[in-house]
């Protein structure tokens, strides 16, 4: 037997493969022997080398995002009290004999007995949406004349689309106030055509949020469409024309249906960051304005409920895995089919 | 002139010499500018019915602006495109009855072979039972009918192939247009393919337009070609014309293999025009006149299949006759291919049928062989 089949990592590789650039890698490390002595003890268990290098990004998202998730669920179920931390401890030795569970669905309960929750919930499921809406019809006419534009127009409207991204997403939110606001830019451009007599109070509105999201979230759609729509073959449109289809209709029927991985990835992407959006309701949004990341954070920051805001958090989440997983399958979907 | 009916009848095959047939689709004086550049250069052509008529050249040379131009996707910058006596330059590509088949064969993915057949006819609001028999028609014509619920990335290339003709086909157009159709597919089905195009072609009676850049394809299937170069027509013949007549040496090169020999002419007005080459070493007689001028400055074109190449010396070694020595054979099974190094010192190609089953060949390397040939084998031309 071969050493490399004796440690297991390119024995059950063909024979004929080349080895990838992490195979030469391994194979150039055997020989010192601290690196031989760890690829044999993980042989002997049954591992390889190979499954050590895929283990990093795992042991990532492991410390990262799923022990903090269960953290805040854990909170989710203790009691809230005024003391530091603020919150009863679930898990507590009484005589040192007992363990004592004290499990509370107290906050849950509270979340479907306000209708405050729900109606944040329902608020922001129908801000994203109609957020998400907008930025499609604005988003694809966009995408599509990139696409049609020729290459080095192409190229900087691209850049334009990106650029925002350098800047500060709050500095960007921040120069809306400045637009929108009764004495602001929008305004003053409005009075001055005289389109309008007296300004128009926008800022602190309903309108100001869809306006924030859509500006903010828009190259989320327009990217995936674009390279959506870049791929399309455009002799499919002439062979539609030529087949008796006038342009109009040819879009309908043909660009279009094509499109529609590319509608349903943008609209997942600006969709499922939207709901749980806080900070563009906080700045540009009224008193009005009920959106569950802003209940999120009064509850944690002003009430210092940190069990309640847990709480919301849990069920945010779990409001948001159904469009996740939806967007997941589409995703493999799509994948497949190519 | 009236003609009898025993010669009408023979004309009947090619239309183009009958001065009583019109045209089918006339190309008056087109031309395409993109900017600067020319893509087509003031083309007059006209194609007959029923003909299967090849643009024929390298890429580049306008063949496809031709072609999407008669098919409404690009605007003639000058001149007009009559077809069946419409005046169709300013008909938008959806309205003429004209269809295409694409390179790419541009089947819609996101439905099946017959939905992507009856896109044609549902356009055109054809009742449901008529799209439905006349889709299951040509998927017959095309036998692709174990295939009618698959969608296109589920097909092979020549399935594909199969499909996109079916759909331009179902249409019934006046004027079918082929865009390298066959480009795509491997040499052994192209060929096949080839045939049953012309099967299909002669069946249906439409007149079909194919743009190649392969000029065997084009030699196989059309009735005509027209030889293009830098947006200009060089030479609209029938393949044989166009193989054994070249007009000039750019159409004599770009169809297959030919010897080329510089040399003058010499008695011009005589009905055996000759020319004396130093290049090829003889004089080459040619039995026909020729109407450029004595002395003047010629090339003569002798295709490589005419040449009988021996050992031993012809009775006049004087007259069409190329004396070298033997620098390279291919052995390609059925012919065999000799380069030999003239006197002159210019390389001259022959090639000999392997008629006889021998391992030996008569002739090897390094032997002094003789290239000789019939008068009407050689082709002058002038520049």
């Amino acid at each position: 037997m071969s050493e490399q089949n004796e440690i297991g990592f390119i024995s059950n590789d063909p024979p004929h493969r080349a080895p990838g650039p992490i195979g030469s890698l391994h194979a150039s490390l055997l020989a010192y022997t601290p690196y031989r002595w760890l690829a044999g003890k993980l042989a002997a268990s049954g591992l390889r080398v190979r499954h050590l290098v895929i283990a990093v990004p795992y042991i990532w998202l492991l410390l990262f995002f799923l022990a903090p998730f269960l953290i805040v669920f854990k909170l989710s179920f203790s009691e809230y009290r005024i003391a530091i931390p603020p919150y009863a401890p679930i898990f507590e030795f009484i005589d040192q004999t007992y363990l004592q569970v004290r499990l509370s669905i107290d906050n849950y309960r509270l979340l479907f007995q306000d209708s405050l929750y729900i109606q944040a919930y329902l608020n922001s499921v129908r801000v994203a949406g109609i957020s998400t809406l907008l930025t499609l019809l604005i988003g694809y006419p966009i995408a599509y004349s990139m696409v049609k534009a020729r290459p080095r127009t192409r190229f900087i409207l691209l850049m334009l689309v990106i650029l925002p991204f350098w800047t500060s997403f709050l500095i960007r939110v921040y120069a809306w106030i400045g637009i929108l606001k009764n004495e602001g830019l929008l305004n003053a451009f409005l009075l001055k055509i005289g389109l309008i007599s007296e300004p128009l109070s926008l800022l602190n509105t309903d309108i100001a949020v869809y306006i924030g999201i859509v500006y903010s979230y828009l190259p989320f759609m327009i990217l995936p469409l674009y390279a959506n729509l870049e791929k399309m073959d455009m002799s499919l449109i002439e062979a539609a024309t030529d087949l008796g289809c006038k342009p109009v209709p040819a879009f309908w029927k043909i660009t279009l249906p094509l499109s529609l991985p590319g509608i349903v990835a943008g609209c997942f992407l600006v969709f499922i960051p939207a709901v749980g959006e806080f900070v563009i309701p906080d700045l540009l949004g009224g008193p009005d304005t009920l959106m569950i990341g802003k209940v999120l954070w009064t509850e944690f920051f002003n009430n210092l409920d940190w069990p309640l805001s847990s709480a919301v958090a849990v069920l945010l989440l779990l409001l948001l895995i159904v469009p996740i997983v939806l967007f997941q399958r589409h995703q493999q979907k799509t994948a497949e089919s190519h | 002139m009236k003609q009898t009916p025993e010669k009408r009848n023979a004309l009947r095959d090619t239309p183009w010499l009958d001065p009583e047939q019109t045209p089918h689709v006339q190309l008056l004086d087109i031309r395409k500018n993109y900017g600067d550049f020319t893509a087509v250069d003031n083309i007059s052509l006209d194609i007959y019915k029923g003909e299967f008529f090849s643009l024929l050249g390298p890429s580049g040379c306008g063949k496809t602006t031709l072609l999407r131009m008669l098919a409404g996707f690009e605007i003639p910058t000058q001149g007009r495109i009559i077809l069946d006596g419409e005046d169709m330059s300013a008909v938008p590509p959806y309205a003429r009855p004209v269809n295409m088949m694409f390179q790419s064969y541009a089947l819609f993915p996101h439905m099946n072979v017959e939905k992507n057949i009856a896109f044609g006819l549902k356009q055109d609001k054809v009742p449901k039972a008529e799209i439905q028999e006349r889709v299951a028609e040509v998927i017959e014509l095309v036998q692709m009918q174990k295939f009618a619920k698959r969608k296109p990335h589920q097909l092979s290339g020549g399935q594909k192939q199969r499909v996109a003709l079916a759909r331009s086909l179902v249409k019934r157009p006046k004027m079918l247009l082929l865009d390298e159709p066959l480009g795509a597919l491997d040499k052994k089905l192209r060929q096949d393919t080839q045939f049953e195009l012309m099967a299909i072609q002669e069946k249906l009676g439409i007149t079909f337009v194919i743009v190649t850049h392969d000029q065997e394809e084009a030699m196989t299937v059309s009735s005509r070609i027209a030889v293009m170069d830098h947006g200009r027509i060089v030479q609209v013949a029938t393949p044989t014309q166009i193989y054994e007549f070249p007009n000039s040496r750019y159409v004599a090169e770009f169809i297959g293999e030919i010897n080329i020999f510089q040399g003058v002419v010499e008695n011009s007005d005589s009905e055996n025009a000759a020319i004396i080459s130093e290049e090829a070493g003889c004089r080459v007689e040619t039995g026909r006149s020729t109407d450029i001028a004595e002395n003047a400055h010629a090339w003569v074109a002798i295709r490589p299949e005419k040449f009988d190449i021996s050992t031993e010396p012809p009775s006049d070694t004087r007259v069409n006759c190329m004396q070298g020595e033997v620098w390279d054979i291919g052995y390609l099974g059925n012919l065999s291919v000799y380069h030999v190094k003239l006197d002159s010192g210019k390389m001259a190609m022959a090639v000999r049928t392997n008629r006889a089953r021998s391992i030996e060949s008569s002739i090897t390397w390094e032997d002094r062989v003789y290239l000789s040939w019939h008068p009407s084998a050689a082709v002058i031309l002038s520049n």
